[in-house]
């Protein structure tokens, strides 16, 4: 519920009345939605981000709104003047031009203002980066595998316990809704499951072409590059489903390969440990789907070229 | 073409035939034409590809392309004719030719054949990339569908096909052609100004002209370094890409924007000189700090070479890298700001009058600064975790280098349309075209970023039903643009067909460069006596 809040709010900011209108007529199509409000995906009409639920993110929030009033009133400024320009000084309303070609009063204020304005973006700009490399010490690592078109998980730390999560399709390779009422096209089969409160480092590789991890509520983005294995990490401290979707361009099924993190209780987390173990125990990734064989085969063959 | 031919009849001097004057044509008046008419057949294309885009995006689910690989295809070929085959051709080449040596009084280009050769590496250039559509990509599906980056390994190993071979072949050719007129512009604006004319006298137009093809110069080599490494990592079994082979599939993203940041202000900066010149023509008032209009285009310049890695914030680099090009690329914001608010002053004061160029300028520095302030955003590498790849950085760049570049052509369209051919185009017609085009571009592009914060990726082919909403208010924009293509191109043929004379200088006291001083259209030869200029 708090994302369609937010959006609400934002779109003051960027459109002034506009937003709040637009707001306020789309509020019954977004109360509609509340019976799936599960955050951690995108909702008609957003305007905003999606509701964080990592400390990071949340800072990537609250710098974003503070950047907004800034570039929102420089805009604003902008056009008020070329507003008032074209009021002011157009022909009619003024007839003979002046010769005016320097003013270096005016000329060091553009130059000096603009340059605080940088200056005082760049503090929390500074901050937000360096918490973002921070690594707290990892409560659970994951190490997740980029493939054409789904990703591989790993459980280093619980007996190498690996798993693969692919999109939900039909029989004709259309995407379809989950059982729970997960959208489809974010919809995937096997949820990465993850502790909440608790410090993840996640591993992101890949093992044919670029693909990028991505949970926009988690305030994580990376590369998953082959032969490079880059390290992010996130503490979700609200239980709930999440969902991404591959940020690099891999190929046709670009679009059909979503990320989905379910956030869960430290009993529940238990529970699907011990399950999962059994189910996952190999370490030879589980393809569930006849379909997917088909997919591995290209992703080999890719890799093997 | 014809029609050109037949305006420039009026004139007495002596011309050659058509085929001497348009296939060995060494004219750098007729080599600008031959660029314009060039980067109109481009725009057209890459325009009906855009239409793909959009068609495809109007609803979740795949709309009108069965295989996703094709929409890949076609963001893909739109990206790389837009920039290579239609605002380069027209920017660069074509106004570049047709005014620098008019503004700066000299008879022609310093190297007349070297300037025919520019232009006809060109359409072979387009031809291999329309091809590469044709021919196989990743197995068993047709064409490169790797973005205008061509990130390896997706475009090496991930594409078996010949298709990728095309594409960096015609990038090959553009890219020589394009080194091939820097050399021949920075030779003409440094050797053959008229007497009296000093660099700091010059026009602003030449100044970007002169700045742009110093980025050329520079950075597409490296260009062309990078996609030949791509082609031997293909065909000849290197690995400079390969981490299977001791590569690294990120140097080439280094190397790539390494040219591809400085390219977008190649694709910018002469918009920002011609705008300098249509703000103060219809202000009636000379530019408002002339030397700081010059050395802010400058500085982008220097500094559009070491920010490059700004497009590469989550490839993994190491936190004191995000840090320096975080801090760079904030610079640029500065020598931008100067420009915004010198355009401004220019208008402050000024005597105005809104004829269509003038409108395309004023809504350029609309959609500029719209564009610029996004682009601030995106220079922070924190929240560029949230950004990056998403359809967010799409609008950021269509607003700036691609409908702002885009607005800087058709101001300097309008404005010089009556020099080039000596007609005048209906106002009422210029007008509507603005006013849809402003509409429809703003409609398809700023719901972007609203889909951008909700996590909407770019280059996705289908997206969840959430998105439905913004991304079908996008393809209605992208509609009314279309609609606004054709009154444009219904007022260039009623413009060829009314042939109302336009006169030597139809815009009147305020425009004051050279290229007015003679007759619309010009004679074939120029400036045969130097011009002294006080």
């Amino acid at each position: 519920m708090r994302n369609r809040l937010r959006g609400g709010q934002q779109s003051s900011v960027v459109f002034k009345g506009i937003g709040s209108i637009l707001a306020t007529a789309l509020f019954s199509v977004l109360l509609a939605g509340v019976a799936h409000a599960q955050g951690g995906q995108p909702v008609p009409w957003q305007i905003g981000f999606q509701e964080p639920v990592t400390s990071i993110a949340r800072q990537i929030d609250s710098f974003h709104d503070f950047l907004m009033i800034v570039i929102t009133v420089i805009s604003l400024f902008v056009m008020g003047l070329l507003a008032y320009i074209i009021w002011k000084f157009n022909e009619k309303a003024n007839p003979v031009p002046s010769k005016t070609t320097h003013n270096t009063k005016i000329e060091v204020i553009w130059t000096i203002v603009p340059i605080l304005i940088l200056l005082v973006i760049c503090i929390p700009s500074f901050r937000l980066l360096f918490a973002q490399y921070t690594f707290p010490k990892a409560d659970l690592v994951i190490k997740t595998t980029g493939n054409q078109w789904y990703w591989s998980y790993e459980y280093p730390d619980h007996g190498g316990m690996s798993f693969d999560q692919l999109m939900l399709r039909d029989d004709d390779d259309k995407p379809i809704d989950g059982p729970n009422g997960e959208p489809k096209v974010l919809a995937v089969d096997n949820f990465v499951v993850v502790p909440v409160n608790k410090n993840v480092e996640l591993l992101v590789t890949a093992s044919d072409v670029i693909h990028n991890w991505t949970i926009p509520a988690f305030g994580v983005k990376l590369d998953a590059i082959p032969g490079r294995v880059n390290r992010a990490w996130f503490n979700a401290d609200k239980i709930g489903t999440y969902y991404g979707q591959c940020s690099e361009l891999c190929g046709k099924d670009h679009a059909y390969m979503p990320i989905g993190v379910k956030v869960v209780s430290e009993a529940d987390y238990a529970t699907w440990l011990a399950k999962a173990k059994k189910e996952f125990a190999s370490n030879e990734p589980v393809r569930k789907k006849a379909g997917d064989t088909k997919l591995a085969a290209t992703a080999k063959e890719n890799i093997n070229r | 073409m014809s029609t050109q031919a037949h305006a420039a009849d009026h004139d007495h001097d002596h011309k050659p035939g058509f085929v001497k004057r348009w296939l060995f044509s060494t004219n750098h008046k007729d080599i600008g034409t031959l660029y314009l008419i060039f980067a109109m057949v481009g725009g057209i294309i890459g325009g009906f590809l855009s239409m793909g885009i959009r068609a495809e995006l109007a609803e979740p689910g795949m709309q009108i392309f069965s295989n996703p690989h094709m929409f890949n295809v076609f963001t893909t070929a739109h990206g790389l004719i837009m920039v290579f085959f239609m605002i380069m051709p027209s920017l660069f080449g074509g106004f570049g030719n047709w005014f620098v040596p008019l503004m700066i009084g000299a008879p022609d280009m310093a190297f007349p054949r070297l300037n025919n050769i520019s232009f006809w590496l060109l359409p072979p250039a387009l031809g291999l990339l329309v091809m590469s559509l044709f021919v196989e990509g990743p197995s068993g599906m047709n064409g490169a569908g790797i973005g205008w980056t061509a990130y390896p390994p997706h475009s090496t190993s991930g594409h078996p096909g010949p298709a990728v071979d095309f594409a960096i072949l015609s990038l090959h050719l553009a890219g020589a052609s394009s080194i091939l007129s820097s050399i021949n512009f920075i030779t003409t604006i440094f050797n053959m100004r008229a007497p009296g004319m000093t660099l700091h006298k010059m026009p602003l137009f030449a100044w970007s002209i002169l700045v742009t093809a110093f980025l050329l110069l520079l950075s597409l080599p490296v260009l062309a370094g990078a996609i030949t490494m791509l082609l031997t990592d293909r065909n000849f079994g290197t690995t400079f890409f390969d981490p299977a082979g001791g590569g690294d599939p990120v140097l080439y993203q280094h190397l790539f924007w390494f040219f591809g940041h400085p390219e977008v202000y190649v694709i910018i900066l002469p918009g920002f000189g011609l705008v300098s010149h249509i703000i103060s023509t219809f202000s009636k008032k000379p530019v408002f700090g002339y030397l700081p209009m010059a050395y802010a285009m400058v500085a982008i310049g220097a500094v559009g070479f070491v920010v490059w890695a700004h497009h590469m914030y989550t490839a993994g680099l190491s936190l004191d890298t995000q840090a320096y090009f975080l801090a760079a690329t904030m610079v640029i914001a500065v020598p931008t700001g100067i420009k915004i608010f010198s355009w401004i002053a220019t208008m402050w004061g000024g005597s105005l009058s809104f004829p269509t160029p003038m409108l395309f300028a004023i809504g350029f520095i609309f959609l500029f600064t719209v564009g610029g302030v996004t682009g601030v955003v995106l220079a922070n590498p924190g929240i560029d975790r949230a950004f990056h790849d998403t359809v967010y950085v799409v609008a950021h760049f269509h607003y700036t280098m691609s409908i702002g570049a885009l607005f800087t052509l058709f101001a300097g369209w309008y404005y010089w349309f009556p020099k080039m051919t000596g007609f005048m185009y209906n106002e009422a017609l210029g007008k509507l075209h603005f006013w849809m085009i402003f509409i429809g571009v703003n409609v398809t592009f700023f719901p972007q970023h609203f889909s951008g914060m909700a996590g909407m990726p770019r280059r996705h082919a289908d997206y969840p039903d959430a998105l439905a909403g913004w991304n079908m208010v996008s393809t209605i924009g992208a509609w009314i643009t279309s609609a606004a293509m054709a009154v444009f191109f219904f007022a260039m043929v009623l413009a060829f067909m009314r042939k109302q004379k336009a006169g030597d200088n139809p815009w009147g006291v305020g425009a004051t460069t050279l290229e007015w001083t003679v007759s619309s259209p010009p004679p074939f030869h120029t400036f045969e006596k130097l011009p002294k200029v006080k």
